[in-house]
Parts: structure tokens; C-alpha cells; sequence
């Protein structure tokens, strides 16, 4: 698997970004822990994912 | 055949299951729930985010990771006549610890001793009534979160009163249950359908066993005894596709902990040589009964 390089929205750290994550994916920030949400591929864009809210879980 | 899969966002879970799919030449539409505005005054001939009418699809799968928005929206579409996975009756037990202790208790299937009070000062007696240590849970919630377990007085006062100010509604709900002193660890169970298809133990240090809070997965055999305590209980909130949670009281036996309705799996596949996103979907293919 080869990975595409982003940068972090928060602390510009190096993302790793496999070849096969999906629109509305999370991933982590592997330097700050911020977890981001991948909202579109062509072209890529990336956003802070929401907080975590009460409600969230199985 | 056309499913479509409703999410939040998309998890290890969701990502596993699309690939179930793909391999029965299935392509699920993904659903975002922050992208739905139902006009529940109207029916399913209205355009779902896909731009295609909800009417023509053959099931939602609901696997939000937002109980709530997962649990409306089933309202409206069933409401509609459209086959779901899980229903939205089962989700509304399961999405709530008292409904589903009532559905365990009126099935007469072995739960922890739960009571329910309402003020603080109730909520102390039921407490003292459950006995030390007692455990406090928020009615809604996952993952481990708010729990408290409550060693003595000194304690229950304190939490209580900060539930009481700091707290919406919702945490003015006290569910107290006994502390069941289990092993190191609890049973995850993977019930699909009438089949219980899998199940890990999670063990940890920490009295709060979930993955999510560093629990330790590893199989744990579907014995008949188990079995049978997962059925009844799936049944018990209506069926479907159910991760139970299970503990192990002093002498071994076994008690209905929670029943999840969009459960998480990525820890339990590997240890349990099961491949629960496949049977999860074939499951789903075959209820419905629509050829790819």
C-alpha cells in the first residue's frame, strides 16, 4: 500500500494517508493526536472532526 | 440489490462491511446523517442525499456512530415501510440502559440487580438498597463514559451532587446497579439473527473492560450455555444484528450487561477467526432476500 503526504490543519505535522481511505474517513494526526475527517478526495480536502458527543458510540 | 448504509462518518467497521459487500457484488449507497432533512409530514417517495427516492431501496443499514440520529431516522424510515437493519424498535431498547433492563426482566433473562430513582436522595437510597459497591450509569452512553462505581457514603454523595448541577436532564436519571465482581474481564457476543456467530472475552486491569478504553480482546467460546443467555436476549429487544455484553458473576454465571445495536468489531474478527463483517452482510442479503 502507498501513501499519499497531507499536512495536519493543526500542527502542520505529516499525515500518512493510505491509498485506500474513503470520503468520510477519520484519521489521526500521528504527531498532535488531533483526529481529522477526510471530506473530499478529488480534490483533497481535509476538516477538524467534530467532537465526540455524548450520544456517539455503539 | 440496493442498500443503503447510513453513517456518521466512515469507521474501520463501516469500511469492512462496504468490502462484505462489494464481495456479493453489492454496492451500498453511503448515507451521511448530517446530509438528511426528512419531511416526515410526506413518504419514501422523497429523495434520500443520494438524490434517489428512499422507496427504492431494499434496506438501510444503520451504522451511525450517533445513537441518536441513527435512532430518529430509523423512526422515519420505518415508519415509511422500509426494511432496516437493526429496526428502529430495537435500536430505541437497546440505545437506552433502562429499556433494555426492563426488556431483560420481563423475558426473565439474568441481568445485575438495577434499580431506578430520581432524586438524589432516591437515587442514595437505591444505592444503599443495591449495596457497596454500586455502580451509577448514565441511562444513554458508550464506550465506558460516566460510569462510576461508588465505594461508600463519602462517594455516592459526591457524585450525585455533581450529577445533579453539573448535569443535564438526562444524567437527573439515576440507574443504579450492583457491581458484579467478574473475573478481570467481560464476554462480547456477536449475535446475528439466530446465531451467535462469535465472542470475545475483554479483559483489563481497570474495572471498565471496553476496547475503546484499552480492554484486551481474545476468543471466547460460543459454548450452548452461552449461546442460549444471547439469544433469549437478543430476542428480548427484538433481534437482529446485536453485540451482547456479558458478564461473569462469583459462581460463574452469566448476566446481560448491555445490548449494543451498531456494534463495533474491528478487535474481535482477528482473535475470533470469524468474519464478522461477512456474516453481518450475508445475513442481511439473505433476510431480504433481493438478488445483487
Amino acid at each position: 500500500m502507498t501513501e499519499q503526504s497531507h499536512l495536519c490543519l493543526v500542527c502542520d505535522g505529516e499525515l500518512d494517508i493510505p491509498d485506500d481511505v474513503m470520503e468520510n474517513e477519520l484519521i489521526v494526526c500521528p504527531e498532535c493526536g488531533s483526529e481529522l475527517e477526510i471530506i473530499s478526495l478529488h480534490p483533497f480536502q481535509l476538516e477538524l472532526a467534530p467532537e465526540v458527543e455524548e450520544d456517539w458510540g455503539e | 440489490m440496493r442498500v443503503a448504509l447510513l453513517v456518521t462518518h466512515i469507521r474501520a467497521e463501516e469500511k469492512l462491511l462496504l468490502a462484505a459487500f462489494n464481495n456479493r457484488g453489492v454496492s451500498p449507497d453511503i448515507m451521511l446523517d448530517r446530509e438528511l432533512n426528512f419531511d416526515v409530514t410526506a413518504g419514501a417517495e422523497q429523495l434520500a442525499p443520494s438524490g434517489i427516492a428512499w422507496e427504492t431501496y431494499d434496506v438501510v443499514f444503520e451504522r451511525c456512530i450517533s445513537t441518536s440520529r441513527g435512532m430518529y431516522a430509523l423512526a422515519v424510515l420505518n415508519s415509511w415501510g422500509l426494511p432496516s437493519y437493526n429496526t428502529y424498535e430495537t435500536a430505541a431498547i437497546c440505545s437506552d440502559k433502562l429499556r433494555t433492563s426492563i426488556a431483560l426482566a420481563r423475558h426473565g433473562i439474568p441481568q445485575p440487580h438495577t434499580r431506578l430513582a430520581f432524586t438524589p436522595k432516591s437515587a442514595m437510597t437505591a444505592i444503599e438498597d443495591v449495596e457497596y459497591p454500586a455502580v451509577l450509569k448514565p441511562v444513554t452512553g458508550s464506550w465506558g463514559r460516566l460510569l462510576a462505581r461508588v465505594h461508600n457514603r463519602d462517594s455516592a454523595e459526591a457524585i450525585l451532587e455533581h450529577r445533579q448541577t453539573l448535569g443535564d436532564y438526562n444524567h437527573h436519571i439515576y440507574y443504579v446497579q450492583e457491581y458484579v465482581d467478574k473475573p478481570g474481564r467481560d464476554i462480547r457476543a456477536f449475535v446475528v439473527g439466530e446465531r451467535t456467530i462469535a465472542a470475545i472475552y475483554r479483559a483489563s486491569n481497570h474495572w471498565i473492560t471496553n476496547t475503546a478504553r484499552g480492554g484486551m480482546a481474545s476468543n471466547c467460546p460460543v459454548t450452548a450455555t452461552l449461546h442460549e443467555i444471547c439469544l433469549r436476549a437478543a430476542r428480548a429487544v427484538g433481534g437482529g444484528i446485536l453485540a451482547i455484553d456479558l458478564l461473569e458473576d462469583a459462581a460463574g454465571n452469566y448476566v446481560v450487561n448491555e445490548i449494543n445495536h451498531t456494534m463495533e468489531f474491528r478487535n474481535s474478527s482477528e482473535p475470533t477467526g470469524v468474519n464478522i463483517a461477512q456474516e453481518v452482510v450475508d445475513f442481511v442479503i439473505e433476510r431480504i432476500g433481493v438478488t445483487a
